[in-house]
């Protein structure tokens, strides 16, 4: 069964075409790539299927139900995670409270508990907290788990960014740029990640990368998009082979 | 025996209480001694004082939850304010119910009423939700005047006293404690109300609420609880203002109150409990404090006698936000962390 | 022409003339708002202030009309100026919540400040135009009335070709756009900002003087610049044009309001006609009818 199809899936803005006729098909557990030039859709795919944009046609379907017209909460719960091209953590709060945040749907107490703390409420945040341990643990950031967000260094806020999606035990992790802006190194760190995150958590990645080079290496299969709509799809090999993919983004002797 | 050199905190219970050392809970249990004695030997008018001060910190509590921490700026505090005080007002001495029905209910008819306001009003941000909001209130004020059937209109109404099992408490010093026990109740339960999920639902809503979305975060459904509870919480103030006060009228809240609010919490600071609290008292405290400059000064420079009025006081006050905010943008709340900061970092300066 | 008819016109041109002064008012909110994005709280206290000194002008000092107006106009624009200097400049950069904070403090101390100064008691101006109303085709209109519509369409007009003609108003809308480029391009934006709230004043300067006409003068006038906030939200923060449109919209269903309805529901109900509509008029447009939805991308 494939966890995530995508069918036909247009949306515009305007007079502007941001994706044409998109068909993607996510099996569980791979490793999905999202390639292709700037402009070319990859977040505009990405804030479709977390319910962010509702596009005009098409259809998106988890586990053979369509969550097209769901509220973007609805289709957390459901078990859709996903980081950010421009890191959007909640920035006064520190480490733990926006891991914790990630755990917002499965929490059950409510206001009332809230107030009256020492019972229901007391006893998730402690559970919760252990989970989010897992996660801090998991991905090696524990030395920061008390500072504000605001104050740490970019590559650490893409963890944070990170853990925080892996905080929801999501069944599939968008992650939009996981690397940008990252060295050398930064940009192993998350890659070692990234495959722990499949073989590990056993969590479906959809990713939208610039850096080819990591792409070819981790992923399973490639989806290239260009002008909002699929050029091509396939292996690592094939894509790097493949003529059109060459023309449109990788350029000539790759 | 073994001597700790820090404070560990051994489980993830220990890193989320309340009082986390010692000390600070001993400083509370003084500080709370001190003020269960005060009506043995202090000035009444200090206790009139703490008295509005109760019902100041209760009402800014409220306010800072939707708009410190959620985000959501609201100029119909006052409104609400006086939709809890004429409930009380009405059930009290038109129905007879005791006191405790009398809060609650204030705080229900309050909260009904915040949840109508907050449906329509979840698509409007900034300039424009502060712009409906005001005309809620300015609308509110109004039917406090015309529908005088049911609220007295102008000639205003009266409040009956609480009677505490066939006790009646009818001066300021008894009302004192009743005043204090609902106040801490409320700083607790708003207190537990923020560190828990909930609280960081309504912070994420504020800094970033798309993302607070797509991580699953209803914004709906937490904006709406938002205005609910700021007013429940203004509601019970209400209350509280009208059996402390006997009597209220609609004058008593004007779209100026909601403003003197809105001041209360941005000077102690927005988005701390400790903030609501030092602004309130702050605000409470301010003309009092100007009352008495004048007074000394009348006796320093005897030129100046008669020359005081009421007035000064307000010219004071507005003068008085303007300086904080040009120099201090954390208000209160971000003063009080630099002077413990110091302490702690005491003989080193940085 | 049947007198239901008239009635209905006789209310429309009230409004219309009510509408003036709500645009006057809703002007100069905008053009601070349009330059520096800051709601100007304190609008209502130099509305109020103005008038005032205006009256004790004519009143204490036997200036004449003109005289009085003029040199209002000129303190208007020297207190614009001011405030600009001393109390907004040091809260450049600030959030935006910090510098509304700051203009409603300002508020309060220039009301407490002209309380003291000007005492509480009502002052009836010593208007310059005779009493006798005018007759046109069956509606009645005073020479007050057609001076606020005469004035506030002079305004708009030497407004409009400012904006749009002249180097300082082509400035402004540079730097209200945007701030840094418009430094790099040479504009000096500090001028710009003394310049934007001294016009600002002084527009606040003329209405407080036409309402001076209208109503009696007491500090309570600062609550007019209230009852301008649904013209401005109708018309969208940003526009000028927009104000002066909100404006007589919300002053003719004000009135309208008050001649169909008043005797129905009960008096009141005028007063907070236009807090209603501004409410509707939120709900539906949650960023005003002419206003530019902010738009976020993630």
């Amino acid at each position: 069964m494939d966890q995530l199809e995508i069918k036909n899936l247009t949306l515009a803005f305007g007079g502007i075409v941001a994706l044409h006729q998109v068909t993607m098909k996510i099996r569980k557990g791979e490793i999905h790539a999202v390639i292709g030039p700037n402009g070319a859709g990859k977040t505009s795919l990405f804030n479709c299927i977390s319910g962010v944009y509702k596009p005009m046609e098409g259809d998106i379907r988890y586990e053979e139900n369509s969550i097209l017209h769901k509220k973007p909460h609805q289709i957390a719960s459901l078990g859709i995670a996903r980081t950010f091209q421009n890191i959007e953590l909640f920035r006064h709060m520190n480490v733990i409270d926006n891991l914790l945040l990630g755990r917002h749907h499965r929490f059950r107490s409510g206001p009332l508990s809230g107030v009256f703390f020492w019972g229901r409420a007391l006893r998730e945040e402690i559970k919760h907290r252990r989970k989010v341990e897992e996660v801090i643990d998991f991905l090696e950031i524990e030395k920061v788990r008390k500072k504000t967000v605001g104050t740490l260094p970019y590559g650490i806020q893409k963890r944070v960014e990170l853990g925080r999606a892996l905080s929801m035990e999501p069944k599939i992790l968008l992650l939009d740029e996981p690397t940008s802006g990252m060295n050398v190194e930064e940009t192993e760190d998350i890659a070692r990640f990234v495959l722990d995150i499949k073989e590990e958590l056993e969590v479906t990645v959809i990713m939208v990368e610039h850096d080819i080079a990591m792409v070819m290496d981790i992923a399973d299969w490639i989806t290239v998009l260009n002008f909002g709509s699929k050029i091509a799809e396939g292996t690592p090999f094939e894509i790097q082979t493949n003529p059109k993919v060459i023309e449109a983004y990788l350029g000539e002797g790759s | 025996m073994v001597i700790r050199s820090k404070t560990f905190r051994e489980s993830y219970y220990e890193d989320i209480k309340l009082f986390q050392t010692v000390w600070i809970r001993v400083w509370i249990f003084l500080f709370l001694i001190l003020l269960a004695t005060l009506p043995l030997w202090g000035n009444p008018y200090v206790i009139y004082l703490i008295n509005l001060s109760c019902i100041a910190v209760v009402a800014a509590l409220g306010l800072n939850l939707l708009i410190g921490y959620t985000g959501q700026i609201s100029l119909a505090h006052a409104a609400f304010i006086a939709i809890g005080a004429y409930t009380t007002a009405i059930l009290s001495s038109k129905v007879g119910l005791p006191f405790w029905a009398c809060l609650f209910a204030s705080g229900g008819v309050a909260a009904a009423i915040g949840f109508g306001l907050g449906i329509p009003c979840l698509r409007l941000k900034g300039l424009y939700l502060a712009m409906a909001t005001m005309s809620f209130g300015v609308v509110l004020e109004n039917v406090l005047i015309t529908w005088d059937k049911l609220t007295g209109g102008v000639r205003g109404i009266n409040v009956a006293k609480i009677s505490l099992f066939g006790y009646p408490l009818d001066s300021d010093s008894k009302i004192y404690y009743f005043l204090l026990v609902i106040t801490v109740l409320v700083i607790l339960g708003i207190k537990n109300l923020v560190r828990t999920r909930v609280g960081r639902a309504f912070i994420a809503i504020r800094d970033r609420d798309i993302a607070a979305e797509v991580m699953g975060v209803n914004i709906t459904a937490y904006k709406v609880m938002a205005f609910t509870i700021s007013s429940f919480v203004a509601g019970i103030a209400g209350g509280m203002y009208g059996y402390t006060m006997g009597y209220i009228h609609p004058e008593h809240f004007t779209l100026l109150l909601s403003i003197q609010y809105l001041a209360m919490i941005i000077v102690g600071g927005l988005g701390t409990i400790l903030g609501s609290i030092f602004g309130a008292v702050f605000i409470i405290l301010v003309p009092e404090l100007i009352k008495g400059i004048a007074r000394f000064s009348e006796l320093l420079i005897p030129a100046l006698k008669g020359k005081y009025n009421e007035e000064w006081n307000i010219a004071a006050f507005g003068l008085l936000i303007m300086i904080f905010l040009i120099f201090e943008a954390g208000g209160l709340h971000g003063i009080w962390g630099r002077i413990k900061t110091s302490f702690k970092n005491w003989p080193y300066t940085y | 022409m049947t007198s239901g008819f008239l009635y209905f016109m006789q209310l429309f041109a009230s409004g219309i003339a009510v509408g003036c002064l709500y645009a006057l008012i809703a002007l100069g909110f905008v053009l601070i708002i349009k330059a520096t994005d800051i709601l100007n709280f304190a609008h209502g206290e130099i509305i109020m202030i103005s008038a005032m000194i205006c009256y004790f002008l004519m009143a204490k000092y036997q200036f004449s009309f003109l005289t009085a107006v003029l040199i209002t106009i000129v303190i208007a624009a020297l207190m614009g100026v001011l405030t600009e200097r001393l109390v907004l400049r040091p809260m450049l950069g600030e959030p935006i919540f910090a510098v509304v904070m700051i203009t409603i403090g300002l508020s309060i101390f220039l009301r407490s400040l002209a309380g003291i100064t000007f005492g509480h008691d009502n002052y009836v101006f010593p208007s310059p135009f005779p009493k006798e109303p005018i007759h046109l085709a069956g509606i009645t209109l005073s020479m007050t009335q057609i001076w606020v519509m005469v004035s506030t369409a002079l305004l708009v007009i030497i407004f409009f070709i400012f904006f749009k003609y002249s180097r300082m108003g082509l400035a402004m809308r540079g730097t209200a756009d945007d701030q840094e480029t418009a430094l790099l391009m040479g504009i000096s934006t500090k001028r710009v900002f003394a310049m934007v709230w001294g016009i600002a004043f002084v527009t606040a300067a003329i209405a407080g003087i036409s309402l001076a006409n209208v109503m009696v003068v007491n500090i309570g006038l600062t609550f007019t610049a209230i009852s301008a906030f649904p013209a401005i939200i109708l018309g969208g923060l940003e526009s000028i044009p927009g104000a002066i449109i909100g404006g007589l919209v919300i002053g003719v269903i004000e009135n309208l309001v008050g001649g169909y309805l008043d005797q129905a529901i009960g008096g009141g109900v005028k007063d907070v006609t236009p807090f209603v509509v501004l409410f509707l008029i939120l709900m539906i447009k949650p960023y005003g009818l002419f206003g530019k939805e902010e738009i976020e991308r993630v």
